[in-house]
């Protein structure tokens, strides 16, 4: 498949588009803010989980011609989560420095998101060849931090909840799926059970 | 005369309410399932329903009661689409899009407890011994967001005194209806709330004149998501403690237990008066959002103590730690 970059910029540009459609139209509710501040952290999650998808899909489906895309959607997962700390700033916090560094200090789950979104951003101003090549075998290391960006986002999901789980659940079930595709052993058996078949 | 008096129609050939109400319901089922279509919200099962117009006395434009405030009231279209009614499911819009399942006629509420009058008792015989008058009320959920709702109601006080509670009575306790098969969030196995939803106040808490029992909003009955036909609003206090659709009151010499604080008793208290200075842990409660608000104005204000009911309720909580009994 060969699907032309543009065409995958564009249409993760979508979901933006979308909601500040429904903005301008009043769909989105009277707390439209609040409204933009779960979009686009669930839109953050979907790209994050995207992103993950790439290399077992390719190892394992064998879907080369995924890994194109690969950073495309890893900047996605920055640029949502930028979108959503900036909502959560205006919205939630109303631009006021020290309710923000209240909210750090004593809000864990909120803790949590702001450093899965600061650890985003080495990966996002890395994401280019020139990087690659200056940082060599140490880019690799640095990118395996999305694993770790990975559980937060899960554990940032859960801890927000009130009451009902089952979105987080499913949400943290796909993230520890696709974090178990890289244990060694996980992949042997897929290997194993790809060739006898 | 063409047109029949009520007098003149027997009430066998009266449709009975819960039939008209959801005859649309049924036409347009039929529509969409057959158009496939998926209408947005405001077009939503029940937006058609016409609500019954009543009957009471305006809001006066005094507002050292409490009963009225001049600020903007929020408009009736987001009252009614925008709730916090997980027994619908826990997205805003759920209620609206589901609660004309409910059935609420006949509706009864059982009076039990430290009282002289027990019993079951029909909505509409409680409705006949008091008046409706309209407050207007700030509501602030816990979750930082306010309205500010013209409610018709009377006050609990008045039917308090019809039931005659005893000296035993220390506390009133609430209790939704249980019905899965209308409120299809009971149904949901990842939700971690124990239905009925449950609450109390203390009786001081009940009888003071604010504490309202609301039959409907902006003049006409509420709408199913509101709470429908008959729930609380208590205005100095966080949202989930005015609960809805109110089927058990319950007069008890214990403080009874509570839905919200039952399941997170960090963060959600048994008083949960409004309060700037006491943080939920999860978030701050210095400020909240007026709704409807839009992107370009959150309409971000901060958080009075009490609501802005400090002057009518503040004498209930005199000496009492507030952090503590949060």
């Amino acid at each position: 498949m060969n699907v032309p970059k543009p065409v995958v910029l564009i249409v993760s540009l979508l979901p933006l588009v979308w909601v500040l459609v429904q903005a301008s139209t009043g769909s989105l509710g009277p707390d439209p803010g609040k409204a933009l501040v779960l979009h686009t952290g669930i839109w953050a999650f979907n790209f994050l989980l995207m992103t993950l998808a790439v290399t077992p899909l390719v190892k394992f489906a064998g879907a080369r011609w995924l890994f194109r895309y690969r950073r495309m959607l890893g900047l996605f997962v920055w640029f949502y989560a930028s979108l959503h700390f900036i909502s959560v700033w205006t919205y939630l916090l109303g631009w006021e420095w020290a309710v923000f560094l209240e909210e750090f200090a004593e809000r864990p789950y909120m803790a949590v998101g702001i450093i899965a979104w600061l650890l985003l951003w080495p990966l996002a101003l890395t994401s280019n060849r020139w990087a690659q090549r200056t940082l060599g075998r140490r880019w690799q290391a640095l990118h395996r931090l999305i694993y770790i960006i990975g559980l937060l986002v899960a554990i940032h999901f859960i801890w927000l909840v009130r009451s009902d789980f089952f979105e987080a659940m499913v949400y943290a079930a796909m993230m520890l799926a696709l974090l178990a595709a890289r244990i060694p052993w996980i992949k042997r058996q897929v290997r194993v059970g790809r060739a006898r078949y | 005369m063409l047109i029949k008096s009520s007098a003149e129609i027997p009430s066998s050939e009266i449709t009975p309410e819960s039939i008209y109400l959801k005859r649309r319901q049924f036409m347009s089922g039929a529509a969409i399932a057959a158009a496939g279509l998926s209408l947005p919200s405001s077009l939503a099962f029940g937006e058609s329903k016409d609500l019954a117009a009543l009957t009471y006395t305006p809001a006066g434009k005094d507002s050292a009661a409490g009963f009225y405030t001049d600020e903007d009231l929020t408009p009736y279209e987001d009252v009614k689409r925008y709730n916090n009614f997980y027994e619908f499911g826990t997205d805003k819009g759920d209620p609206a899009r589901y609660a004309d399942a409910l059935t609420v006629d006949p509706w009864s509420v059982t009076i039990e407890g430290e009282v002289g009058k027990p019993g079951v008792y029909a909505l509409e015989d409680i409705l006949k011994k008091v008046d409706l008058e309209e407050r207007i009320y700030r509501l602030r959920c816990v979750e930082a967001w306010s309205m500010v709702i013209p409610w018709v109601g009377f006050s609990l006080a008045d039917l308090i005194k019809q039931f005659e509670p005893n000296s035993k009575a220390k506390y009133v306790a609430f209790e939704t209806l249980h019905r899965p098969e209308e409120m299809r969030g009971q149904l949901s196995r990842t939700s971690s709330i124990d239905w009925p939803y449950v609450e109390g106040l203390r009786m001081d808490e009940a009888m003071h004149p604010l504490t309202l029992l609301a039959v409907g909003l902006y003049g006409k009955a509420l709408p199913n998501q509101n709470g429908a036909p008959v729930r609380l609003v208590v205005p100095w206090k966080y949202g989930f403690k005015s609960i809805k659709s109110i089927v058990k009151i319950r007069f008890t010499e214990q403080q009874p237990p509570t839905t919200w604080n039952m399941l997170q008793p960090k963060e959600y208290g048994f008083y949960a008066n409004v309060n700037p200075q006491v943080d939920h842990p999860r978030w701050s409660q210095a400020s909240e959002r007026r709704l409807p608000s839009s992107l370009f104005s959150p309409n971000r204000m901060l958080t009075l103590p009490f609501n802005g009911y400090a002057e009518q309720v503040a004498s209930l909580y005199a000496g009492m730690n507030l952090r503590k009994f949060y």
